[in-house]
């Protein structure tokens, strides 16, 4: 019988205490601290043109921050354990696996929204004339943060090289391909996220390439789907000895 | 009671084959898995963790597999033996979270009481990361043990140790296996393993290679012919003296000394010096020469 996961609190406290305290934490400031950085020297230089919001929040919003915001903390919050061992600790007990998948999911979700959508709603909200754009912005925001953390805990639980291979996804894929051939738009999480920002607020600027329906039905396959196959690769979780 | 069951368990890796056909029950007390290190110590203890499949066979305790079934770690604690634990944190910290992620219903009590019994409390409130290695071994034990788990797994737990380290985590675990529970521990250092526990399984090159009480498995090992090489003033008397103890199984003169092989260890160290002052022979050079483990593993393999 399917029993619904639900959060283990232990498990997230350590999550979130050990997310924050690596020096990775600096890391995905970064990203939010230069989107607001812009948005202030934007602001304060006034260049000609009204849509530069759009390009700097959607653009670099939506394929640089929030990306790579979603990286480094989905890849980290189990990836990390598992790279130095220390998630046999938690997995040497009775909790469910996929009790552990959903706090991990959860957390990289919190935190990356934390620090790529809320940078988002907050550089929306600085520059001019932006009112509507900028709460639709930051809920295309939340959108892309469940879906990457879905996908990219799952890349930490399948690869040890999930940072590497979120990155050609993210660089390659997204950022190359998805600008280039139309179809590829259909597995782009930053597309989603656009497209459900441009049916809050409809800007031909954003260039949102999928209807609100696609982007919000993929969106839920591909978290759902990301989510169980993470969760039977790690019921399957083993330590690999010395087979020499 | 409760008993580790293994039938026929073997494990490869692609071509390797870490664990060859391994049948062994593991009962309460204690009981040290010996063997060198690639011997498949560690693949064994993975497996009884239920954190590596069997490639065949069947690995059960009490009947129930522990591949996929969490619910073995109500009655299973395991130490690993890599060094990763949430550093951030105090030992304290650790082992209550441990207790909280059992579920257990007094979660803090359980860690005090865990964290005496290793005698961590001193230094529970510090954190982790400024733990020796010693202490770090001894954290890991409480968290293990703060479910009360009838069954304990600790892979080289003497590891990095310190000589009174190590006696006081000797002292836990024949304490432990004194309470009856089963205790399995991996080394690949025979005298800690002697010290401990009363059975032992030898492992080599992947198989079973002894098993069951340590003393008389000592006794196989100690009465294994030794070989010596001894450098005197005079190995030609010294070697006529020899010849004449019943312990010597033979006597070579080379050019760089004499080979003397023994069956008696005990014996021949115990009179060389004797001999050799009667004799009024000096002697300048006393080498075994074939003491590693790996040899002492495979005379034990040929008989």
């Amino acid at each position: 019988m399917f029993k619904p996961p639900v959060l283990n609190l232990t498990v997230a406290a350590i999550t979130v205490r050990a997310t924050l305290g690596r020096r990775r934490a600096f890391l995905f400031a970064v990203p939010a601290l230069i989107l607001i950085a812009l948005t202030l020297i934007l602001r304060a230089s006034r260049p000609p043109g009204a849509q530069w919001p759009d390009n700097v929040l959607g653009d670099f919003g939506f394929s640089v921050l929030l990306p790579f915001t979603a990286l480094i903390i989905g890849t980290g919050v189990l990836g990390a354990e598992i790279d130095d061992g220390s998630v046999i600790h938690l997995l040497a007990t009775p909790v469910r696996r996929a009790d552990v998948i959903v706090t991990k999911f959860a957390v990289a979700v919190g935190l990356t929204a934390l620090f790529a959508a809320v940078p988002e709603l907050i550089a929306g909200v600085l520059a001019p004339n932006s009112g509507k754009l900028a709460w639709a912005l930051f809920v295309g925001a939340l959108v892309g943060s469940v879906v990457y953390s879905a996908v990219f805990v799952l890349a930490s639980v399948v690869t040890t090289r999930a940072i590497a291979y979120g990155l050609l996804y993210v660089a390659i894929w997204e950022g190359l391909l998805s600008n280039l051939v139309g179809g590829v738009r259909i597995l782009s999480i930053a597309h989603y996220s656009l497209g459900v920002a441009n049916a809050i607020y409809p800007d031909q600027d954003l260039r949102a390439g999928l209807s609100l329906s696609t982007s919000l039905i993929l969106a839920i396959v591909i978290t759902a789907g990301g989510l169980y196959l993470a969760t039977r690769r790690l019921e399957a979780f083993s330590l690999t000895g010395d087979p020499a | 009671m409760t008993t580790i069951e293994l039938r026929n368990v073997s494990r490869w890796y692609g071509n390797v084959v870490a664990v060859n056909d391994i049948t062994m029950d593991i009962g309460p007390g204690v009981t040290g898995l010996l063997g060198p290190n690639g011997a498949g110590k560690s693949t064994i203890l993975h497996m009884m963790a239920g954190f590596l499949e069997p490639s065949k066979g069947t690995l059960t305790v009490d009947g129930a597999p522990t591949w996929k079934n969490p619910g073995i770690y109500r009655k299973l604690g395991l130490v690993p033996e890599r060094d990763s634990v949430y550093a951030f944190l105090t030992g304290e910290e650790f082992v209550t979270a441990t207790a909280k992620l059992h579920n257990l219903p007094e979660p803090e009590r359980a860690a005090k009481r865990a964290i005496d019994i290793t005698e961590m409390s001193p230094a529970q409130d510090r954190r982790i990361s400024t733990y020796s290695k010693g202490m770090r071994q001894r954290i890991k034990v409480a968290a293990a043990l703060v479910h009360d788990p009838e069954i304990l797994l600790l892979d080289e737990p003497f590891n990095g140790m310190d000589p009174r380290q190590r006696m006081h985590m000797m002292e836990l675990l024949s304490g432990l296996g004194d309470e009856g529970r089963t205790i399995l521990f991996s080394s690949h250092i025979l005298e800690e393993v002697e010290r401990l526990s009363g059975t032992i399984q030898v492992m080599v090159a992947g198989r079973l290679a002894a098993s069951g009480d340590f003393r008389a498995i000592r006794r196989l090992m100690t009465s294994r012919p030794h070989v010596f090489h001894v450098k005197t003033s005079d190995d030609r008397r010294l070697a006529a003296a020899l010849v004449g103890r019943d312990y010597t199984h033979a006597v070579e003169l080379t050019s760089k000394g004499l080979q003397v092989r023994t069956s008696d260890f005990g014996a021949f160290c115990a009179q060389i010096a004797v001999i050799t002052r009667d004799e009024n022979i000096r002697l300048t050079e006393l080498l075994p020469t074939d003491e590693s483990l790996e040899s002492v593993f495979g005379y034990l393999i040929a008989n």
